[in-house]
């Protein structure tokens, strides 16, 4: 059975010596000539502006996971949408509790000003 | 009726719990401001509630959904054990969360959530439904470590405690699955049924319990997996240690009896050995590392890992008597961390966190009550009688004496002698030394304070008559094996 997986491991060696090689060729065969201009930290050829860790605003993340959470929400819709005519009664109130439970946090999070951009 | 629905009725407490943590949320959003208080007291509502209902299905038993959640005298049992520890640190809570500025509906809502994840572990009959209800309750500890979220150490403590818990829970699910491969169901009574047939030398087998134990010792606590534990516990409110140090050490005892015992227990030889080894380990790290601990939270971490080194004791028994004082042992432990952890949130106030052992000293003369209740709490957690402590120490190692393991049992007792060293400690700090002049006034909190009296008594009253609770737990096993 294992046989199968053997383009599986092929293509692994194969991703390895196409990533790995070059790497390893422009170390040993380019020339090494550092200096202090060379191993300075450089933003498109001028002084680094500022430090390479920022603050970010913490609305961007927020805006992701709640897009990721009602995303979900969604790809749990559709399949339940297309078999809906054959799932009865039983599937159509299970899907709307779990609606109702989402509705809980969508009230929260629209009441908490989760959704607003100022 | 739907036969998924049969005997849906076993899930009422849970879906009791889950309903009302959805409306404690929406009334705390919008009563929140005008009825600060509107969040505890539907918490405690709910928890009062959710006991009445759990007692309606007393002597009831029987699976649910499709056999997802099962009900018997272990599922009622541990989950009023619950209730009571969410019930004991809402009551604590209040005035700590204030002097800080984060009494928030919130928390309580998280701890619900908590609660309920702890429920479906309990009740959980099917690996689906245990991995679902440990998660849960998982997640919503993150968020509660890191509910203080402009405090530096809280913060770090719940992203140690996220990224070590996700490992943890990797683990199990890792464990979980190779036993779903090695038996092709899901559902615990089943794999029960299919193990019969493996041998026991299987490797997968054994890759699967050693997965499985991991993730069960990482969740309780035990050495060499308690990395994560001290700096958890120093570094989240107390409050939240308090909530960390109850009811999810009985979802997590929860795991081992329906993983390891009703899942497992035709293995026994197997897992039995991996808890010798993490008996011996948790009992010698606990109570060593404890001795060198000058912060309170952080040596009742370390005193954590060695009282579930303690309970382990009962589980490597492997008989009923075995599992029955294992789970006595972690009921005493949770009764005993929630006056512990209580006996710190009621020193403290703002700016003042009370949690270093010299924070105590000359509490007899500030304030004797406090230090009378601290020595009853102190003597317990050390094992003297007549406390309860030492009756659940005295069970466990009854069990494992039964079992043949005496060797284990005399290590037990030389540690248990070791340990007592530290908790003393604290009692000669509170009762010789002299006050020192920063601790400043204690501030009144009478809720609190009563509740902190009740539950130090209770270790007094539990140790003079311990036969009720003892009977309590023998009831919880029966089914079970």
């Amino acid at each position: 059975m294992l046989n199968h997986y053997l383009p599986v491991l092929i293509f692994i060696v194969v991703a390895l010596v196409v990533g790995v090689v070059p790497l390893l060729m422009g170390a040993s065969l380019g020339p090494h000539k550092p200096d202090s201009e060379k191993l300075s930290p450089y933003e498109c050829g001028f002084e680094a502006f500022e430090d390479a860790r920022v603050k970010f605003d913490v609305r961007y993340y927020l805006v992701a996971i709640l897009f990721i959470l009602f995303d979900l929400e969604i790809a749990f819709l559709f399949p339940w949408a297309v078999v809906f005519d054959q799932i009865g009664m039983m599937g159509f109130l299970a899907m709307m509790i779990f609606l109702a439970i989402l509705v809980v946090g969508f009230i929260y999070e629209w009441k908490k000003g989760a959704l607003e951009w100022e | 009726m739907n036969a998924f629905l049969l005997h849906w009725t076993f899930a009422i407490p849970e879906i009791w719990v889950l309903i009302m943590a959805c409306v404690v949320l929406l009334a705390d959003l919008y009563l929140g401001e005008r009825l600060r208080d509107v969040a505890p007291v539907l918490t405690v509502l709910t928890l009062l509630g959710a006991a009445v209902l759990t007692f309606f299905e007393l002597g009831q038993s029987g699976t649910t959904f499709a056999g997802l959640l099962v009900l018997d005298p272990f599922t009622n049992v541990a989950e009023l054990f619950s209730y009571l520890a969410v019930l004991m640190v809402v009551l604590y809570s209040r005035r700590y969360l204030m002097d800080r500025g984060i009494y928030r509906g919130e928390i309580y809502v998280l701890l619900l959530f908590a609660l309920l994840g702890v429920m479906v572990m309990v009740s959980g009959a099917n690996l689906l439904s245990i991995y679902l209800g440990l998660e849960l309750l998982a997640l919503s500890q993150y968020a509660l470590v890191a509910f203080n979220r402009d405090s530096l150490v809280a913060t770090e403590a719940g992203l140690k405690y996220f990224v070590l818990g996700a490992l943890a829970s990797g683990l199990l699910l890792y464990g979980m699955s190779l036993l779903y491969g090695l038996t092709g169901t899901l559902e615990v009574r089943h794999i029960a049924a299919a193990l019969v047939n493996v041998t026991s030398s299987n490797l997968i087998l054994v890759f699967a319990l050693v997965f499985i134990v991991a993730g069960i010792a990482f969740k309780l606590g035990a050495a060499p997996f308690h990395m994560w534990l001290p700096d958890v516990y120093q570094g989240a409110p107390t409050v939240v240690t308090t909530f960390l140090a109850s009811a999810p050490k009985i979802g997590a005892f929860a795991l081992i009896i329906r993983l390891l015992v009703d899942g497992g227990y035709g293995m026994l030889e197997s897992w039995q050995q991996i808890f010798i080894a993490l008996t011996l380990v948790s009992l010698v790290v606990g109570n060593l590392i404890a001795i060198a601990q000058q912060n309170l939270k952080r040596m009742l971490a370390y005193s954590t890992v060695g009282h579930v080194g303690f309970l382990s004791l009962g589980i490597v028994a492997g008989t009923e008597a075995g599992f029955a004082s294992a789970f006595f042992y972690t009921i005493v432990y949770v009764l005993m961390s929630l006056a512990g952890f209580g006996m710190i949130l009621l020193l403290t106030r703002a700016g003042f966190e009370a949690d270093r052992i010299d924070d105590f000293k000359g509490l007899s003369q500030r304030k004797p009550w406090y230090a009378f209740l601290m020595l009853i709490i102190m003597f317990s957690m050390a094992g003297v009688p007549p406390t309860v402590g030492f009756y659940a120490k005295l069970a466990v190692f009854q069990a494992v004496i039964a079992a043949g393991y005496v060797w284990l049992a005399v290590i037990g007792v030389l540690l248990a002698v070791i340990g007592a060293f530290y908790y003393l400690r604290v009692v000669k700090v509170m009762y010789f030394d002299a006050p020192e002049p920063e601790s400043g006034p204690i501030v009144r909190d009478d809720l609190a304070s009563a509740t902190l009296s009740i539950n130090s008594l209770a270790l007094l009253v539990l140790g003079i008559v311990p036969g009720p609770l003892m009977a309590f737990c023998f009831y919880a096993m029966q089914g079970v094996i």
